[in-house]
């Protein structure tokens, strides 16, 4: 198995990869860790004629802490960093936990934050986690730069807003608010597979113990990471009682998810899932959450 | 055909060669140098038998060009031991019973190497984490958890 020929750039520095796509646009197709676009190159699915390698580029591979207490990722960071990172597990936790369901040890070692993102893959972690917390990532090429919100970001399966010259540089993951809890809930066929579905919850209490904020984001759950934004209201200003969360679960998975139904499950059993998984999510963050209420 | 010129440390060996950028690592491991040691099962990133080492990191040798390996050090299975003195690894699996057809050891022995390396007393859990990104269809896994065990053991002396 082989992909087809390409003509291949390695260049060192991010500039000199923004030219390279300013040059050949619809033809290049960009090469972070390689984990999805690589299968599909061998496959031979996708051919680009020109693949910009960005493995070269030091520059785009930190973790940092954000002056407002989120944390900045480097598009080529790999999921390994992350997963190691004592700085993601204290800015990012959410982030941080959900590594170890990324693929494999082999895939973590290469795979990328920025080519997980911008490869958009419905079924992956990080689009819909960056969705949950609120991300917005940082978009550049030689006409300027731009921050796109997650919510704006994902248009549909493997779509996103980048244009063919544009490159995702860095990822910004906003600080978790005061009294804040978060959990991330999936059903997979085995540990590290793809997930059937999977939902991730950040909620934050007021200081009398109500719902200040909430937001759940899913996937395997449509065409892209989907938010449930109705559910999410009502939570706002309730206390987390099992009630309310089964509202709320019950709103997410009958009205806002759109699942698909394909070898693996009926589209009916992703609608049941995301129930279970929802209500399962909101115990744990609302529970996390309390518990900082305590500490703060 | 545009064609780069590579200069790869395998196994300690410095290797130069020219290659067509859409060469696989796992094909350049074994048909330009010959090292069939590396196994070739799905080649699109599910069964883990072409996992090899890249500066001490598990990779899939599958889901990497050959030309990013440029400057880097790869070891491959042929690394680890010789016939007449096998790896720890090697010399576990082999008492343990940690292979049928052996179509997978490769690697899952590399992934152990960098696994047992970074965690010397792995629970089985663990082992089980580590080894999720291969897939034996011979064993149903029991003997390699167990191969593994005794190979941290062998490994911690």
């Amino acid at each position: 198995m082989k992909p087809a020929p390409f003509e291949y750039f390695a260049p060192p520095t991010t500039e000199e990869a923004l030219s390279l796509l300013a040059e050949h646009g619809y033809d290049a197709k960009v090469l972070a860790g390689g984990q999805s676009l690589i299968p599909m190159m061998n496959f031979r699915l996708v051919q680009p004629s020109v693949l910009v390698d960005l493995n070269n580029i030091a520059e785009l591979a930190y973790l940092r802490a954000a002056e407002d207490g989120g944390l900045r990722v480097g598009a080529m960071t790999r999921h390994r960093q992350v997963e190691t990172s004592p700085l993601a597990a204290e800015r990012a936790p959410l982030i941080h936990a959900a590594m170890s369901k990324i693929a494999y040890p082999q895939v973590r070692t290469r795979g990328t934050f920025g080519g997980s993102v911008s490869h958009a893959d419905p079924s992956a972690e990080l689009p819909a986690l960056s969705l949950a917390l609120g991300g917005k990532f940082l978009l550049r090429s030689q006409r300027g730069e731009r921050w796109v919100a997650a919510e704006e970001f994902f248009v549909s399966l493997f779509t996103t807003v980048l244009e063919p010259d544009e490159l995702l540089v860095e990822a910004s993951i906003p600080p978790m608010p005061p009294r804040s809890g978060w959990s991330l809930q999936e059903v997979a066929r085995r540990p590290h597979d793809f997930a059937l579905m999977g939902v991730a919850a950040v909620v934050a209490l007021d200081e009398k113990g109500l719902c200040k904020e909430a937001r759940l984001a899913y996937l395997s759950a449509g065409d892209r990471p989907l938010a449930a934004e109705r559910a999410a209201e009502a939570l706002k200003g309730q206390p987390p009682s099992p009630e309310v969360m089964r509202e709320a679960a019950e709103i997410a998975s009958m009205q806002e998810i759109d699942p698909s139904s394909d070898i693996h499950a009926t589209a009916e059993f992703r609608r049941h899932l995301a129930k279970v998984l929802t209500r399962r999510a909101l115990e744990q963050a609302f529970q996390r959450a309390a518990e900082n209420q305590q500490e703060g | 055909m545009q064609t780069f010129e590579l200069t790869v440390t395998v196994n300690g060996t410095r290797y130069q060669r020219s290659v067509e950028p859409r060469t696989l690592l796992s094909d350049f491991l074994r048909h330009d140098l010959g090292l069939t040691g590396t196994h070739v099962g799905c080649e699109h990133g599910v069964c883990g038998a072409c996992s090899v080492l890249m500066d001490g990191q598990p990779i899939r040798s599958c889901l990497t060009f050959a030309v990013q390996a440029h400057g880097h050090e790869i070891i491959t299975v042929e690394g680890l031991g010789t016939r007449e003195s096998l790896h720890p690894i090697q010399q576990a699996f082999q008492e343990a019973h940690g292979l049928q057809c052996g179509f997978c050891t490769p690697g899952i022995l590399t992934t152990v190497k960098a696994f047992l390396e970074q965690n010397p007393r792995p629970s089985e859990e663990e082992i089980r984490e580590a080894l999720s990104g291969n897939l034996c269809r011979c064993t149903g896994y029991q003997h390699i958890i167990e191969a593994v065990q005794l190979a941290a053991e062998k490994m911690r002396g």
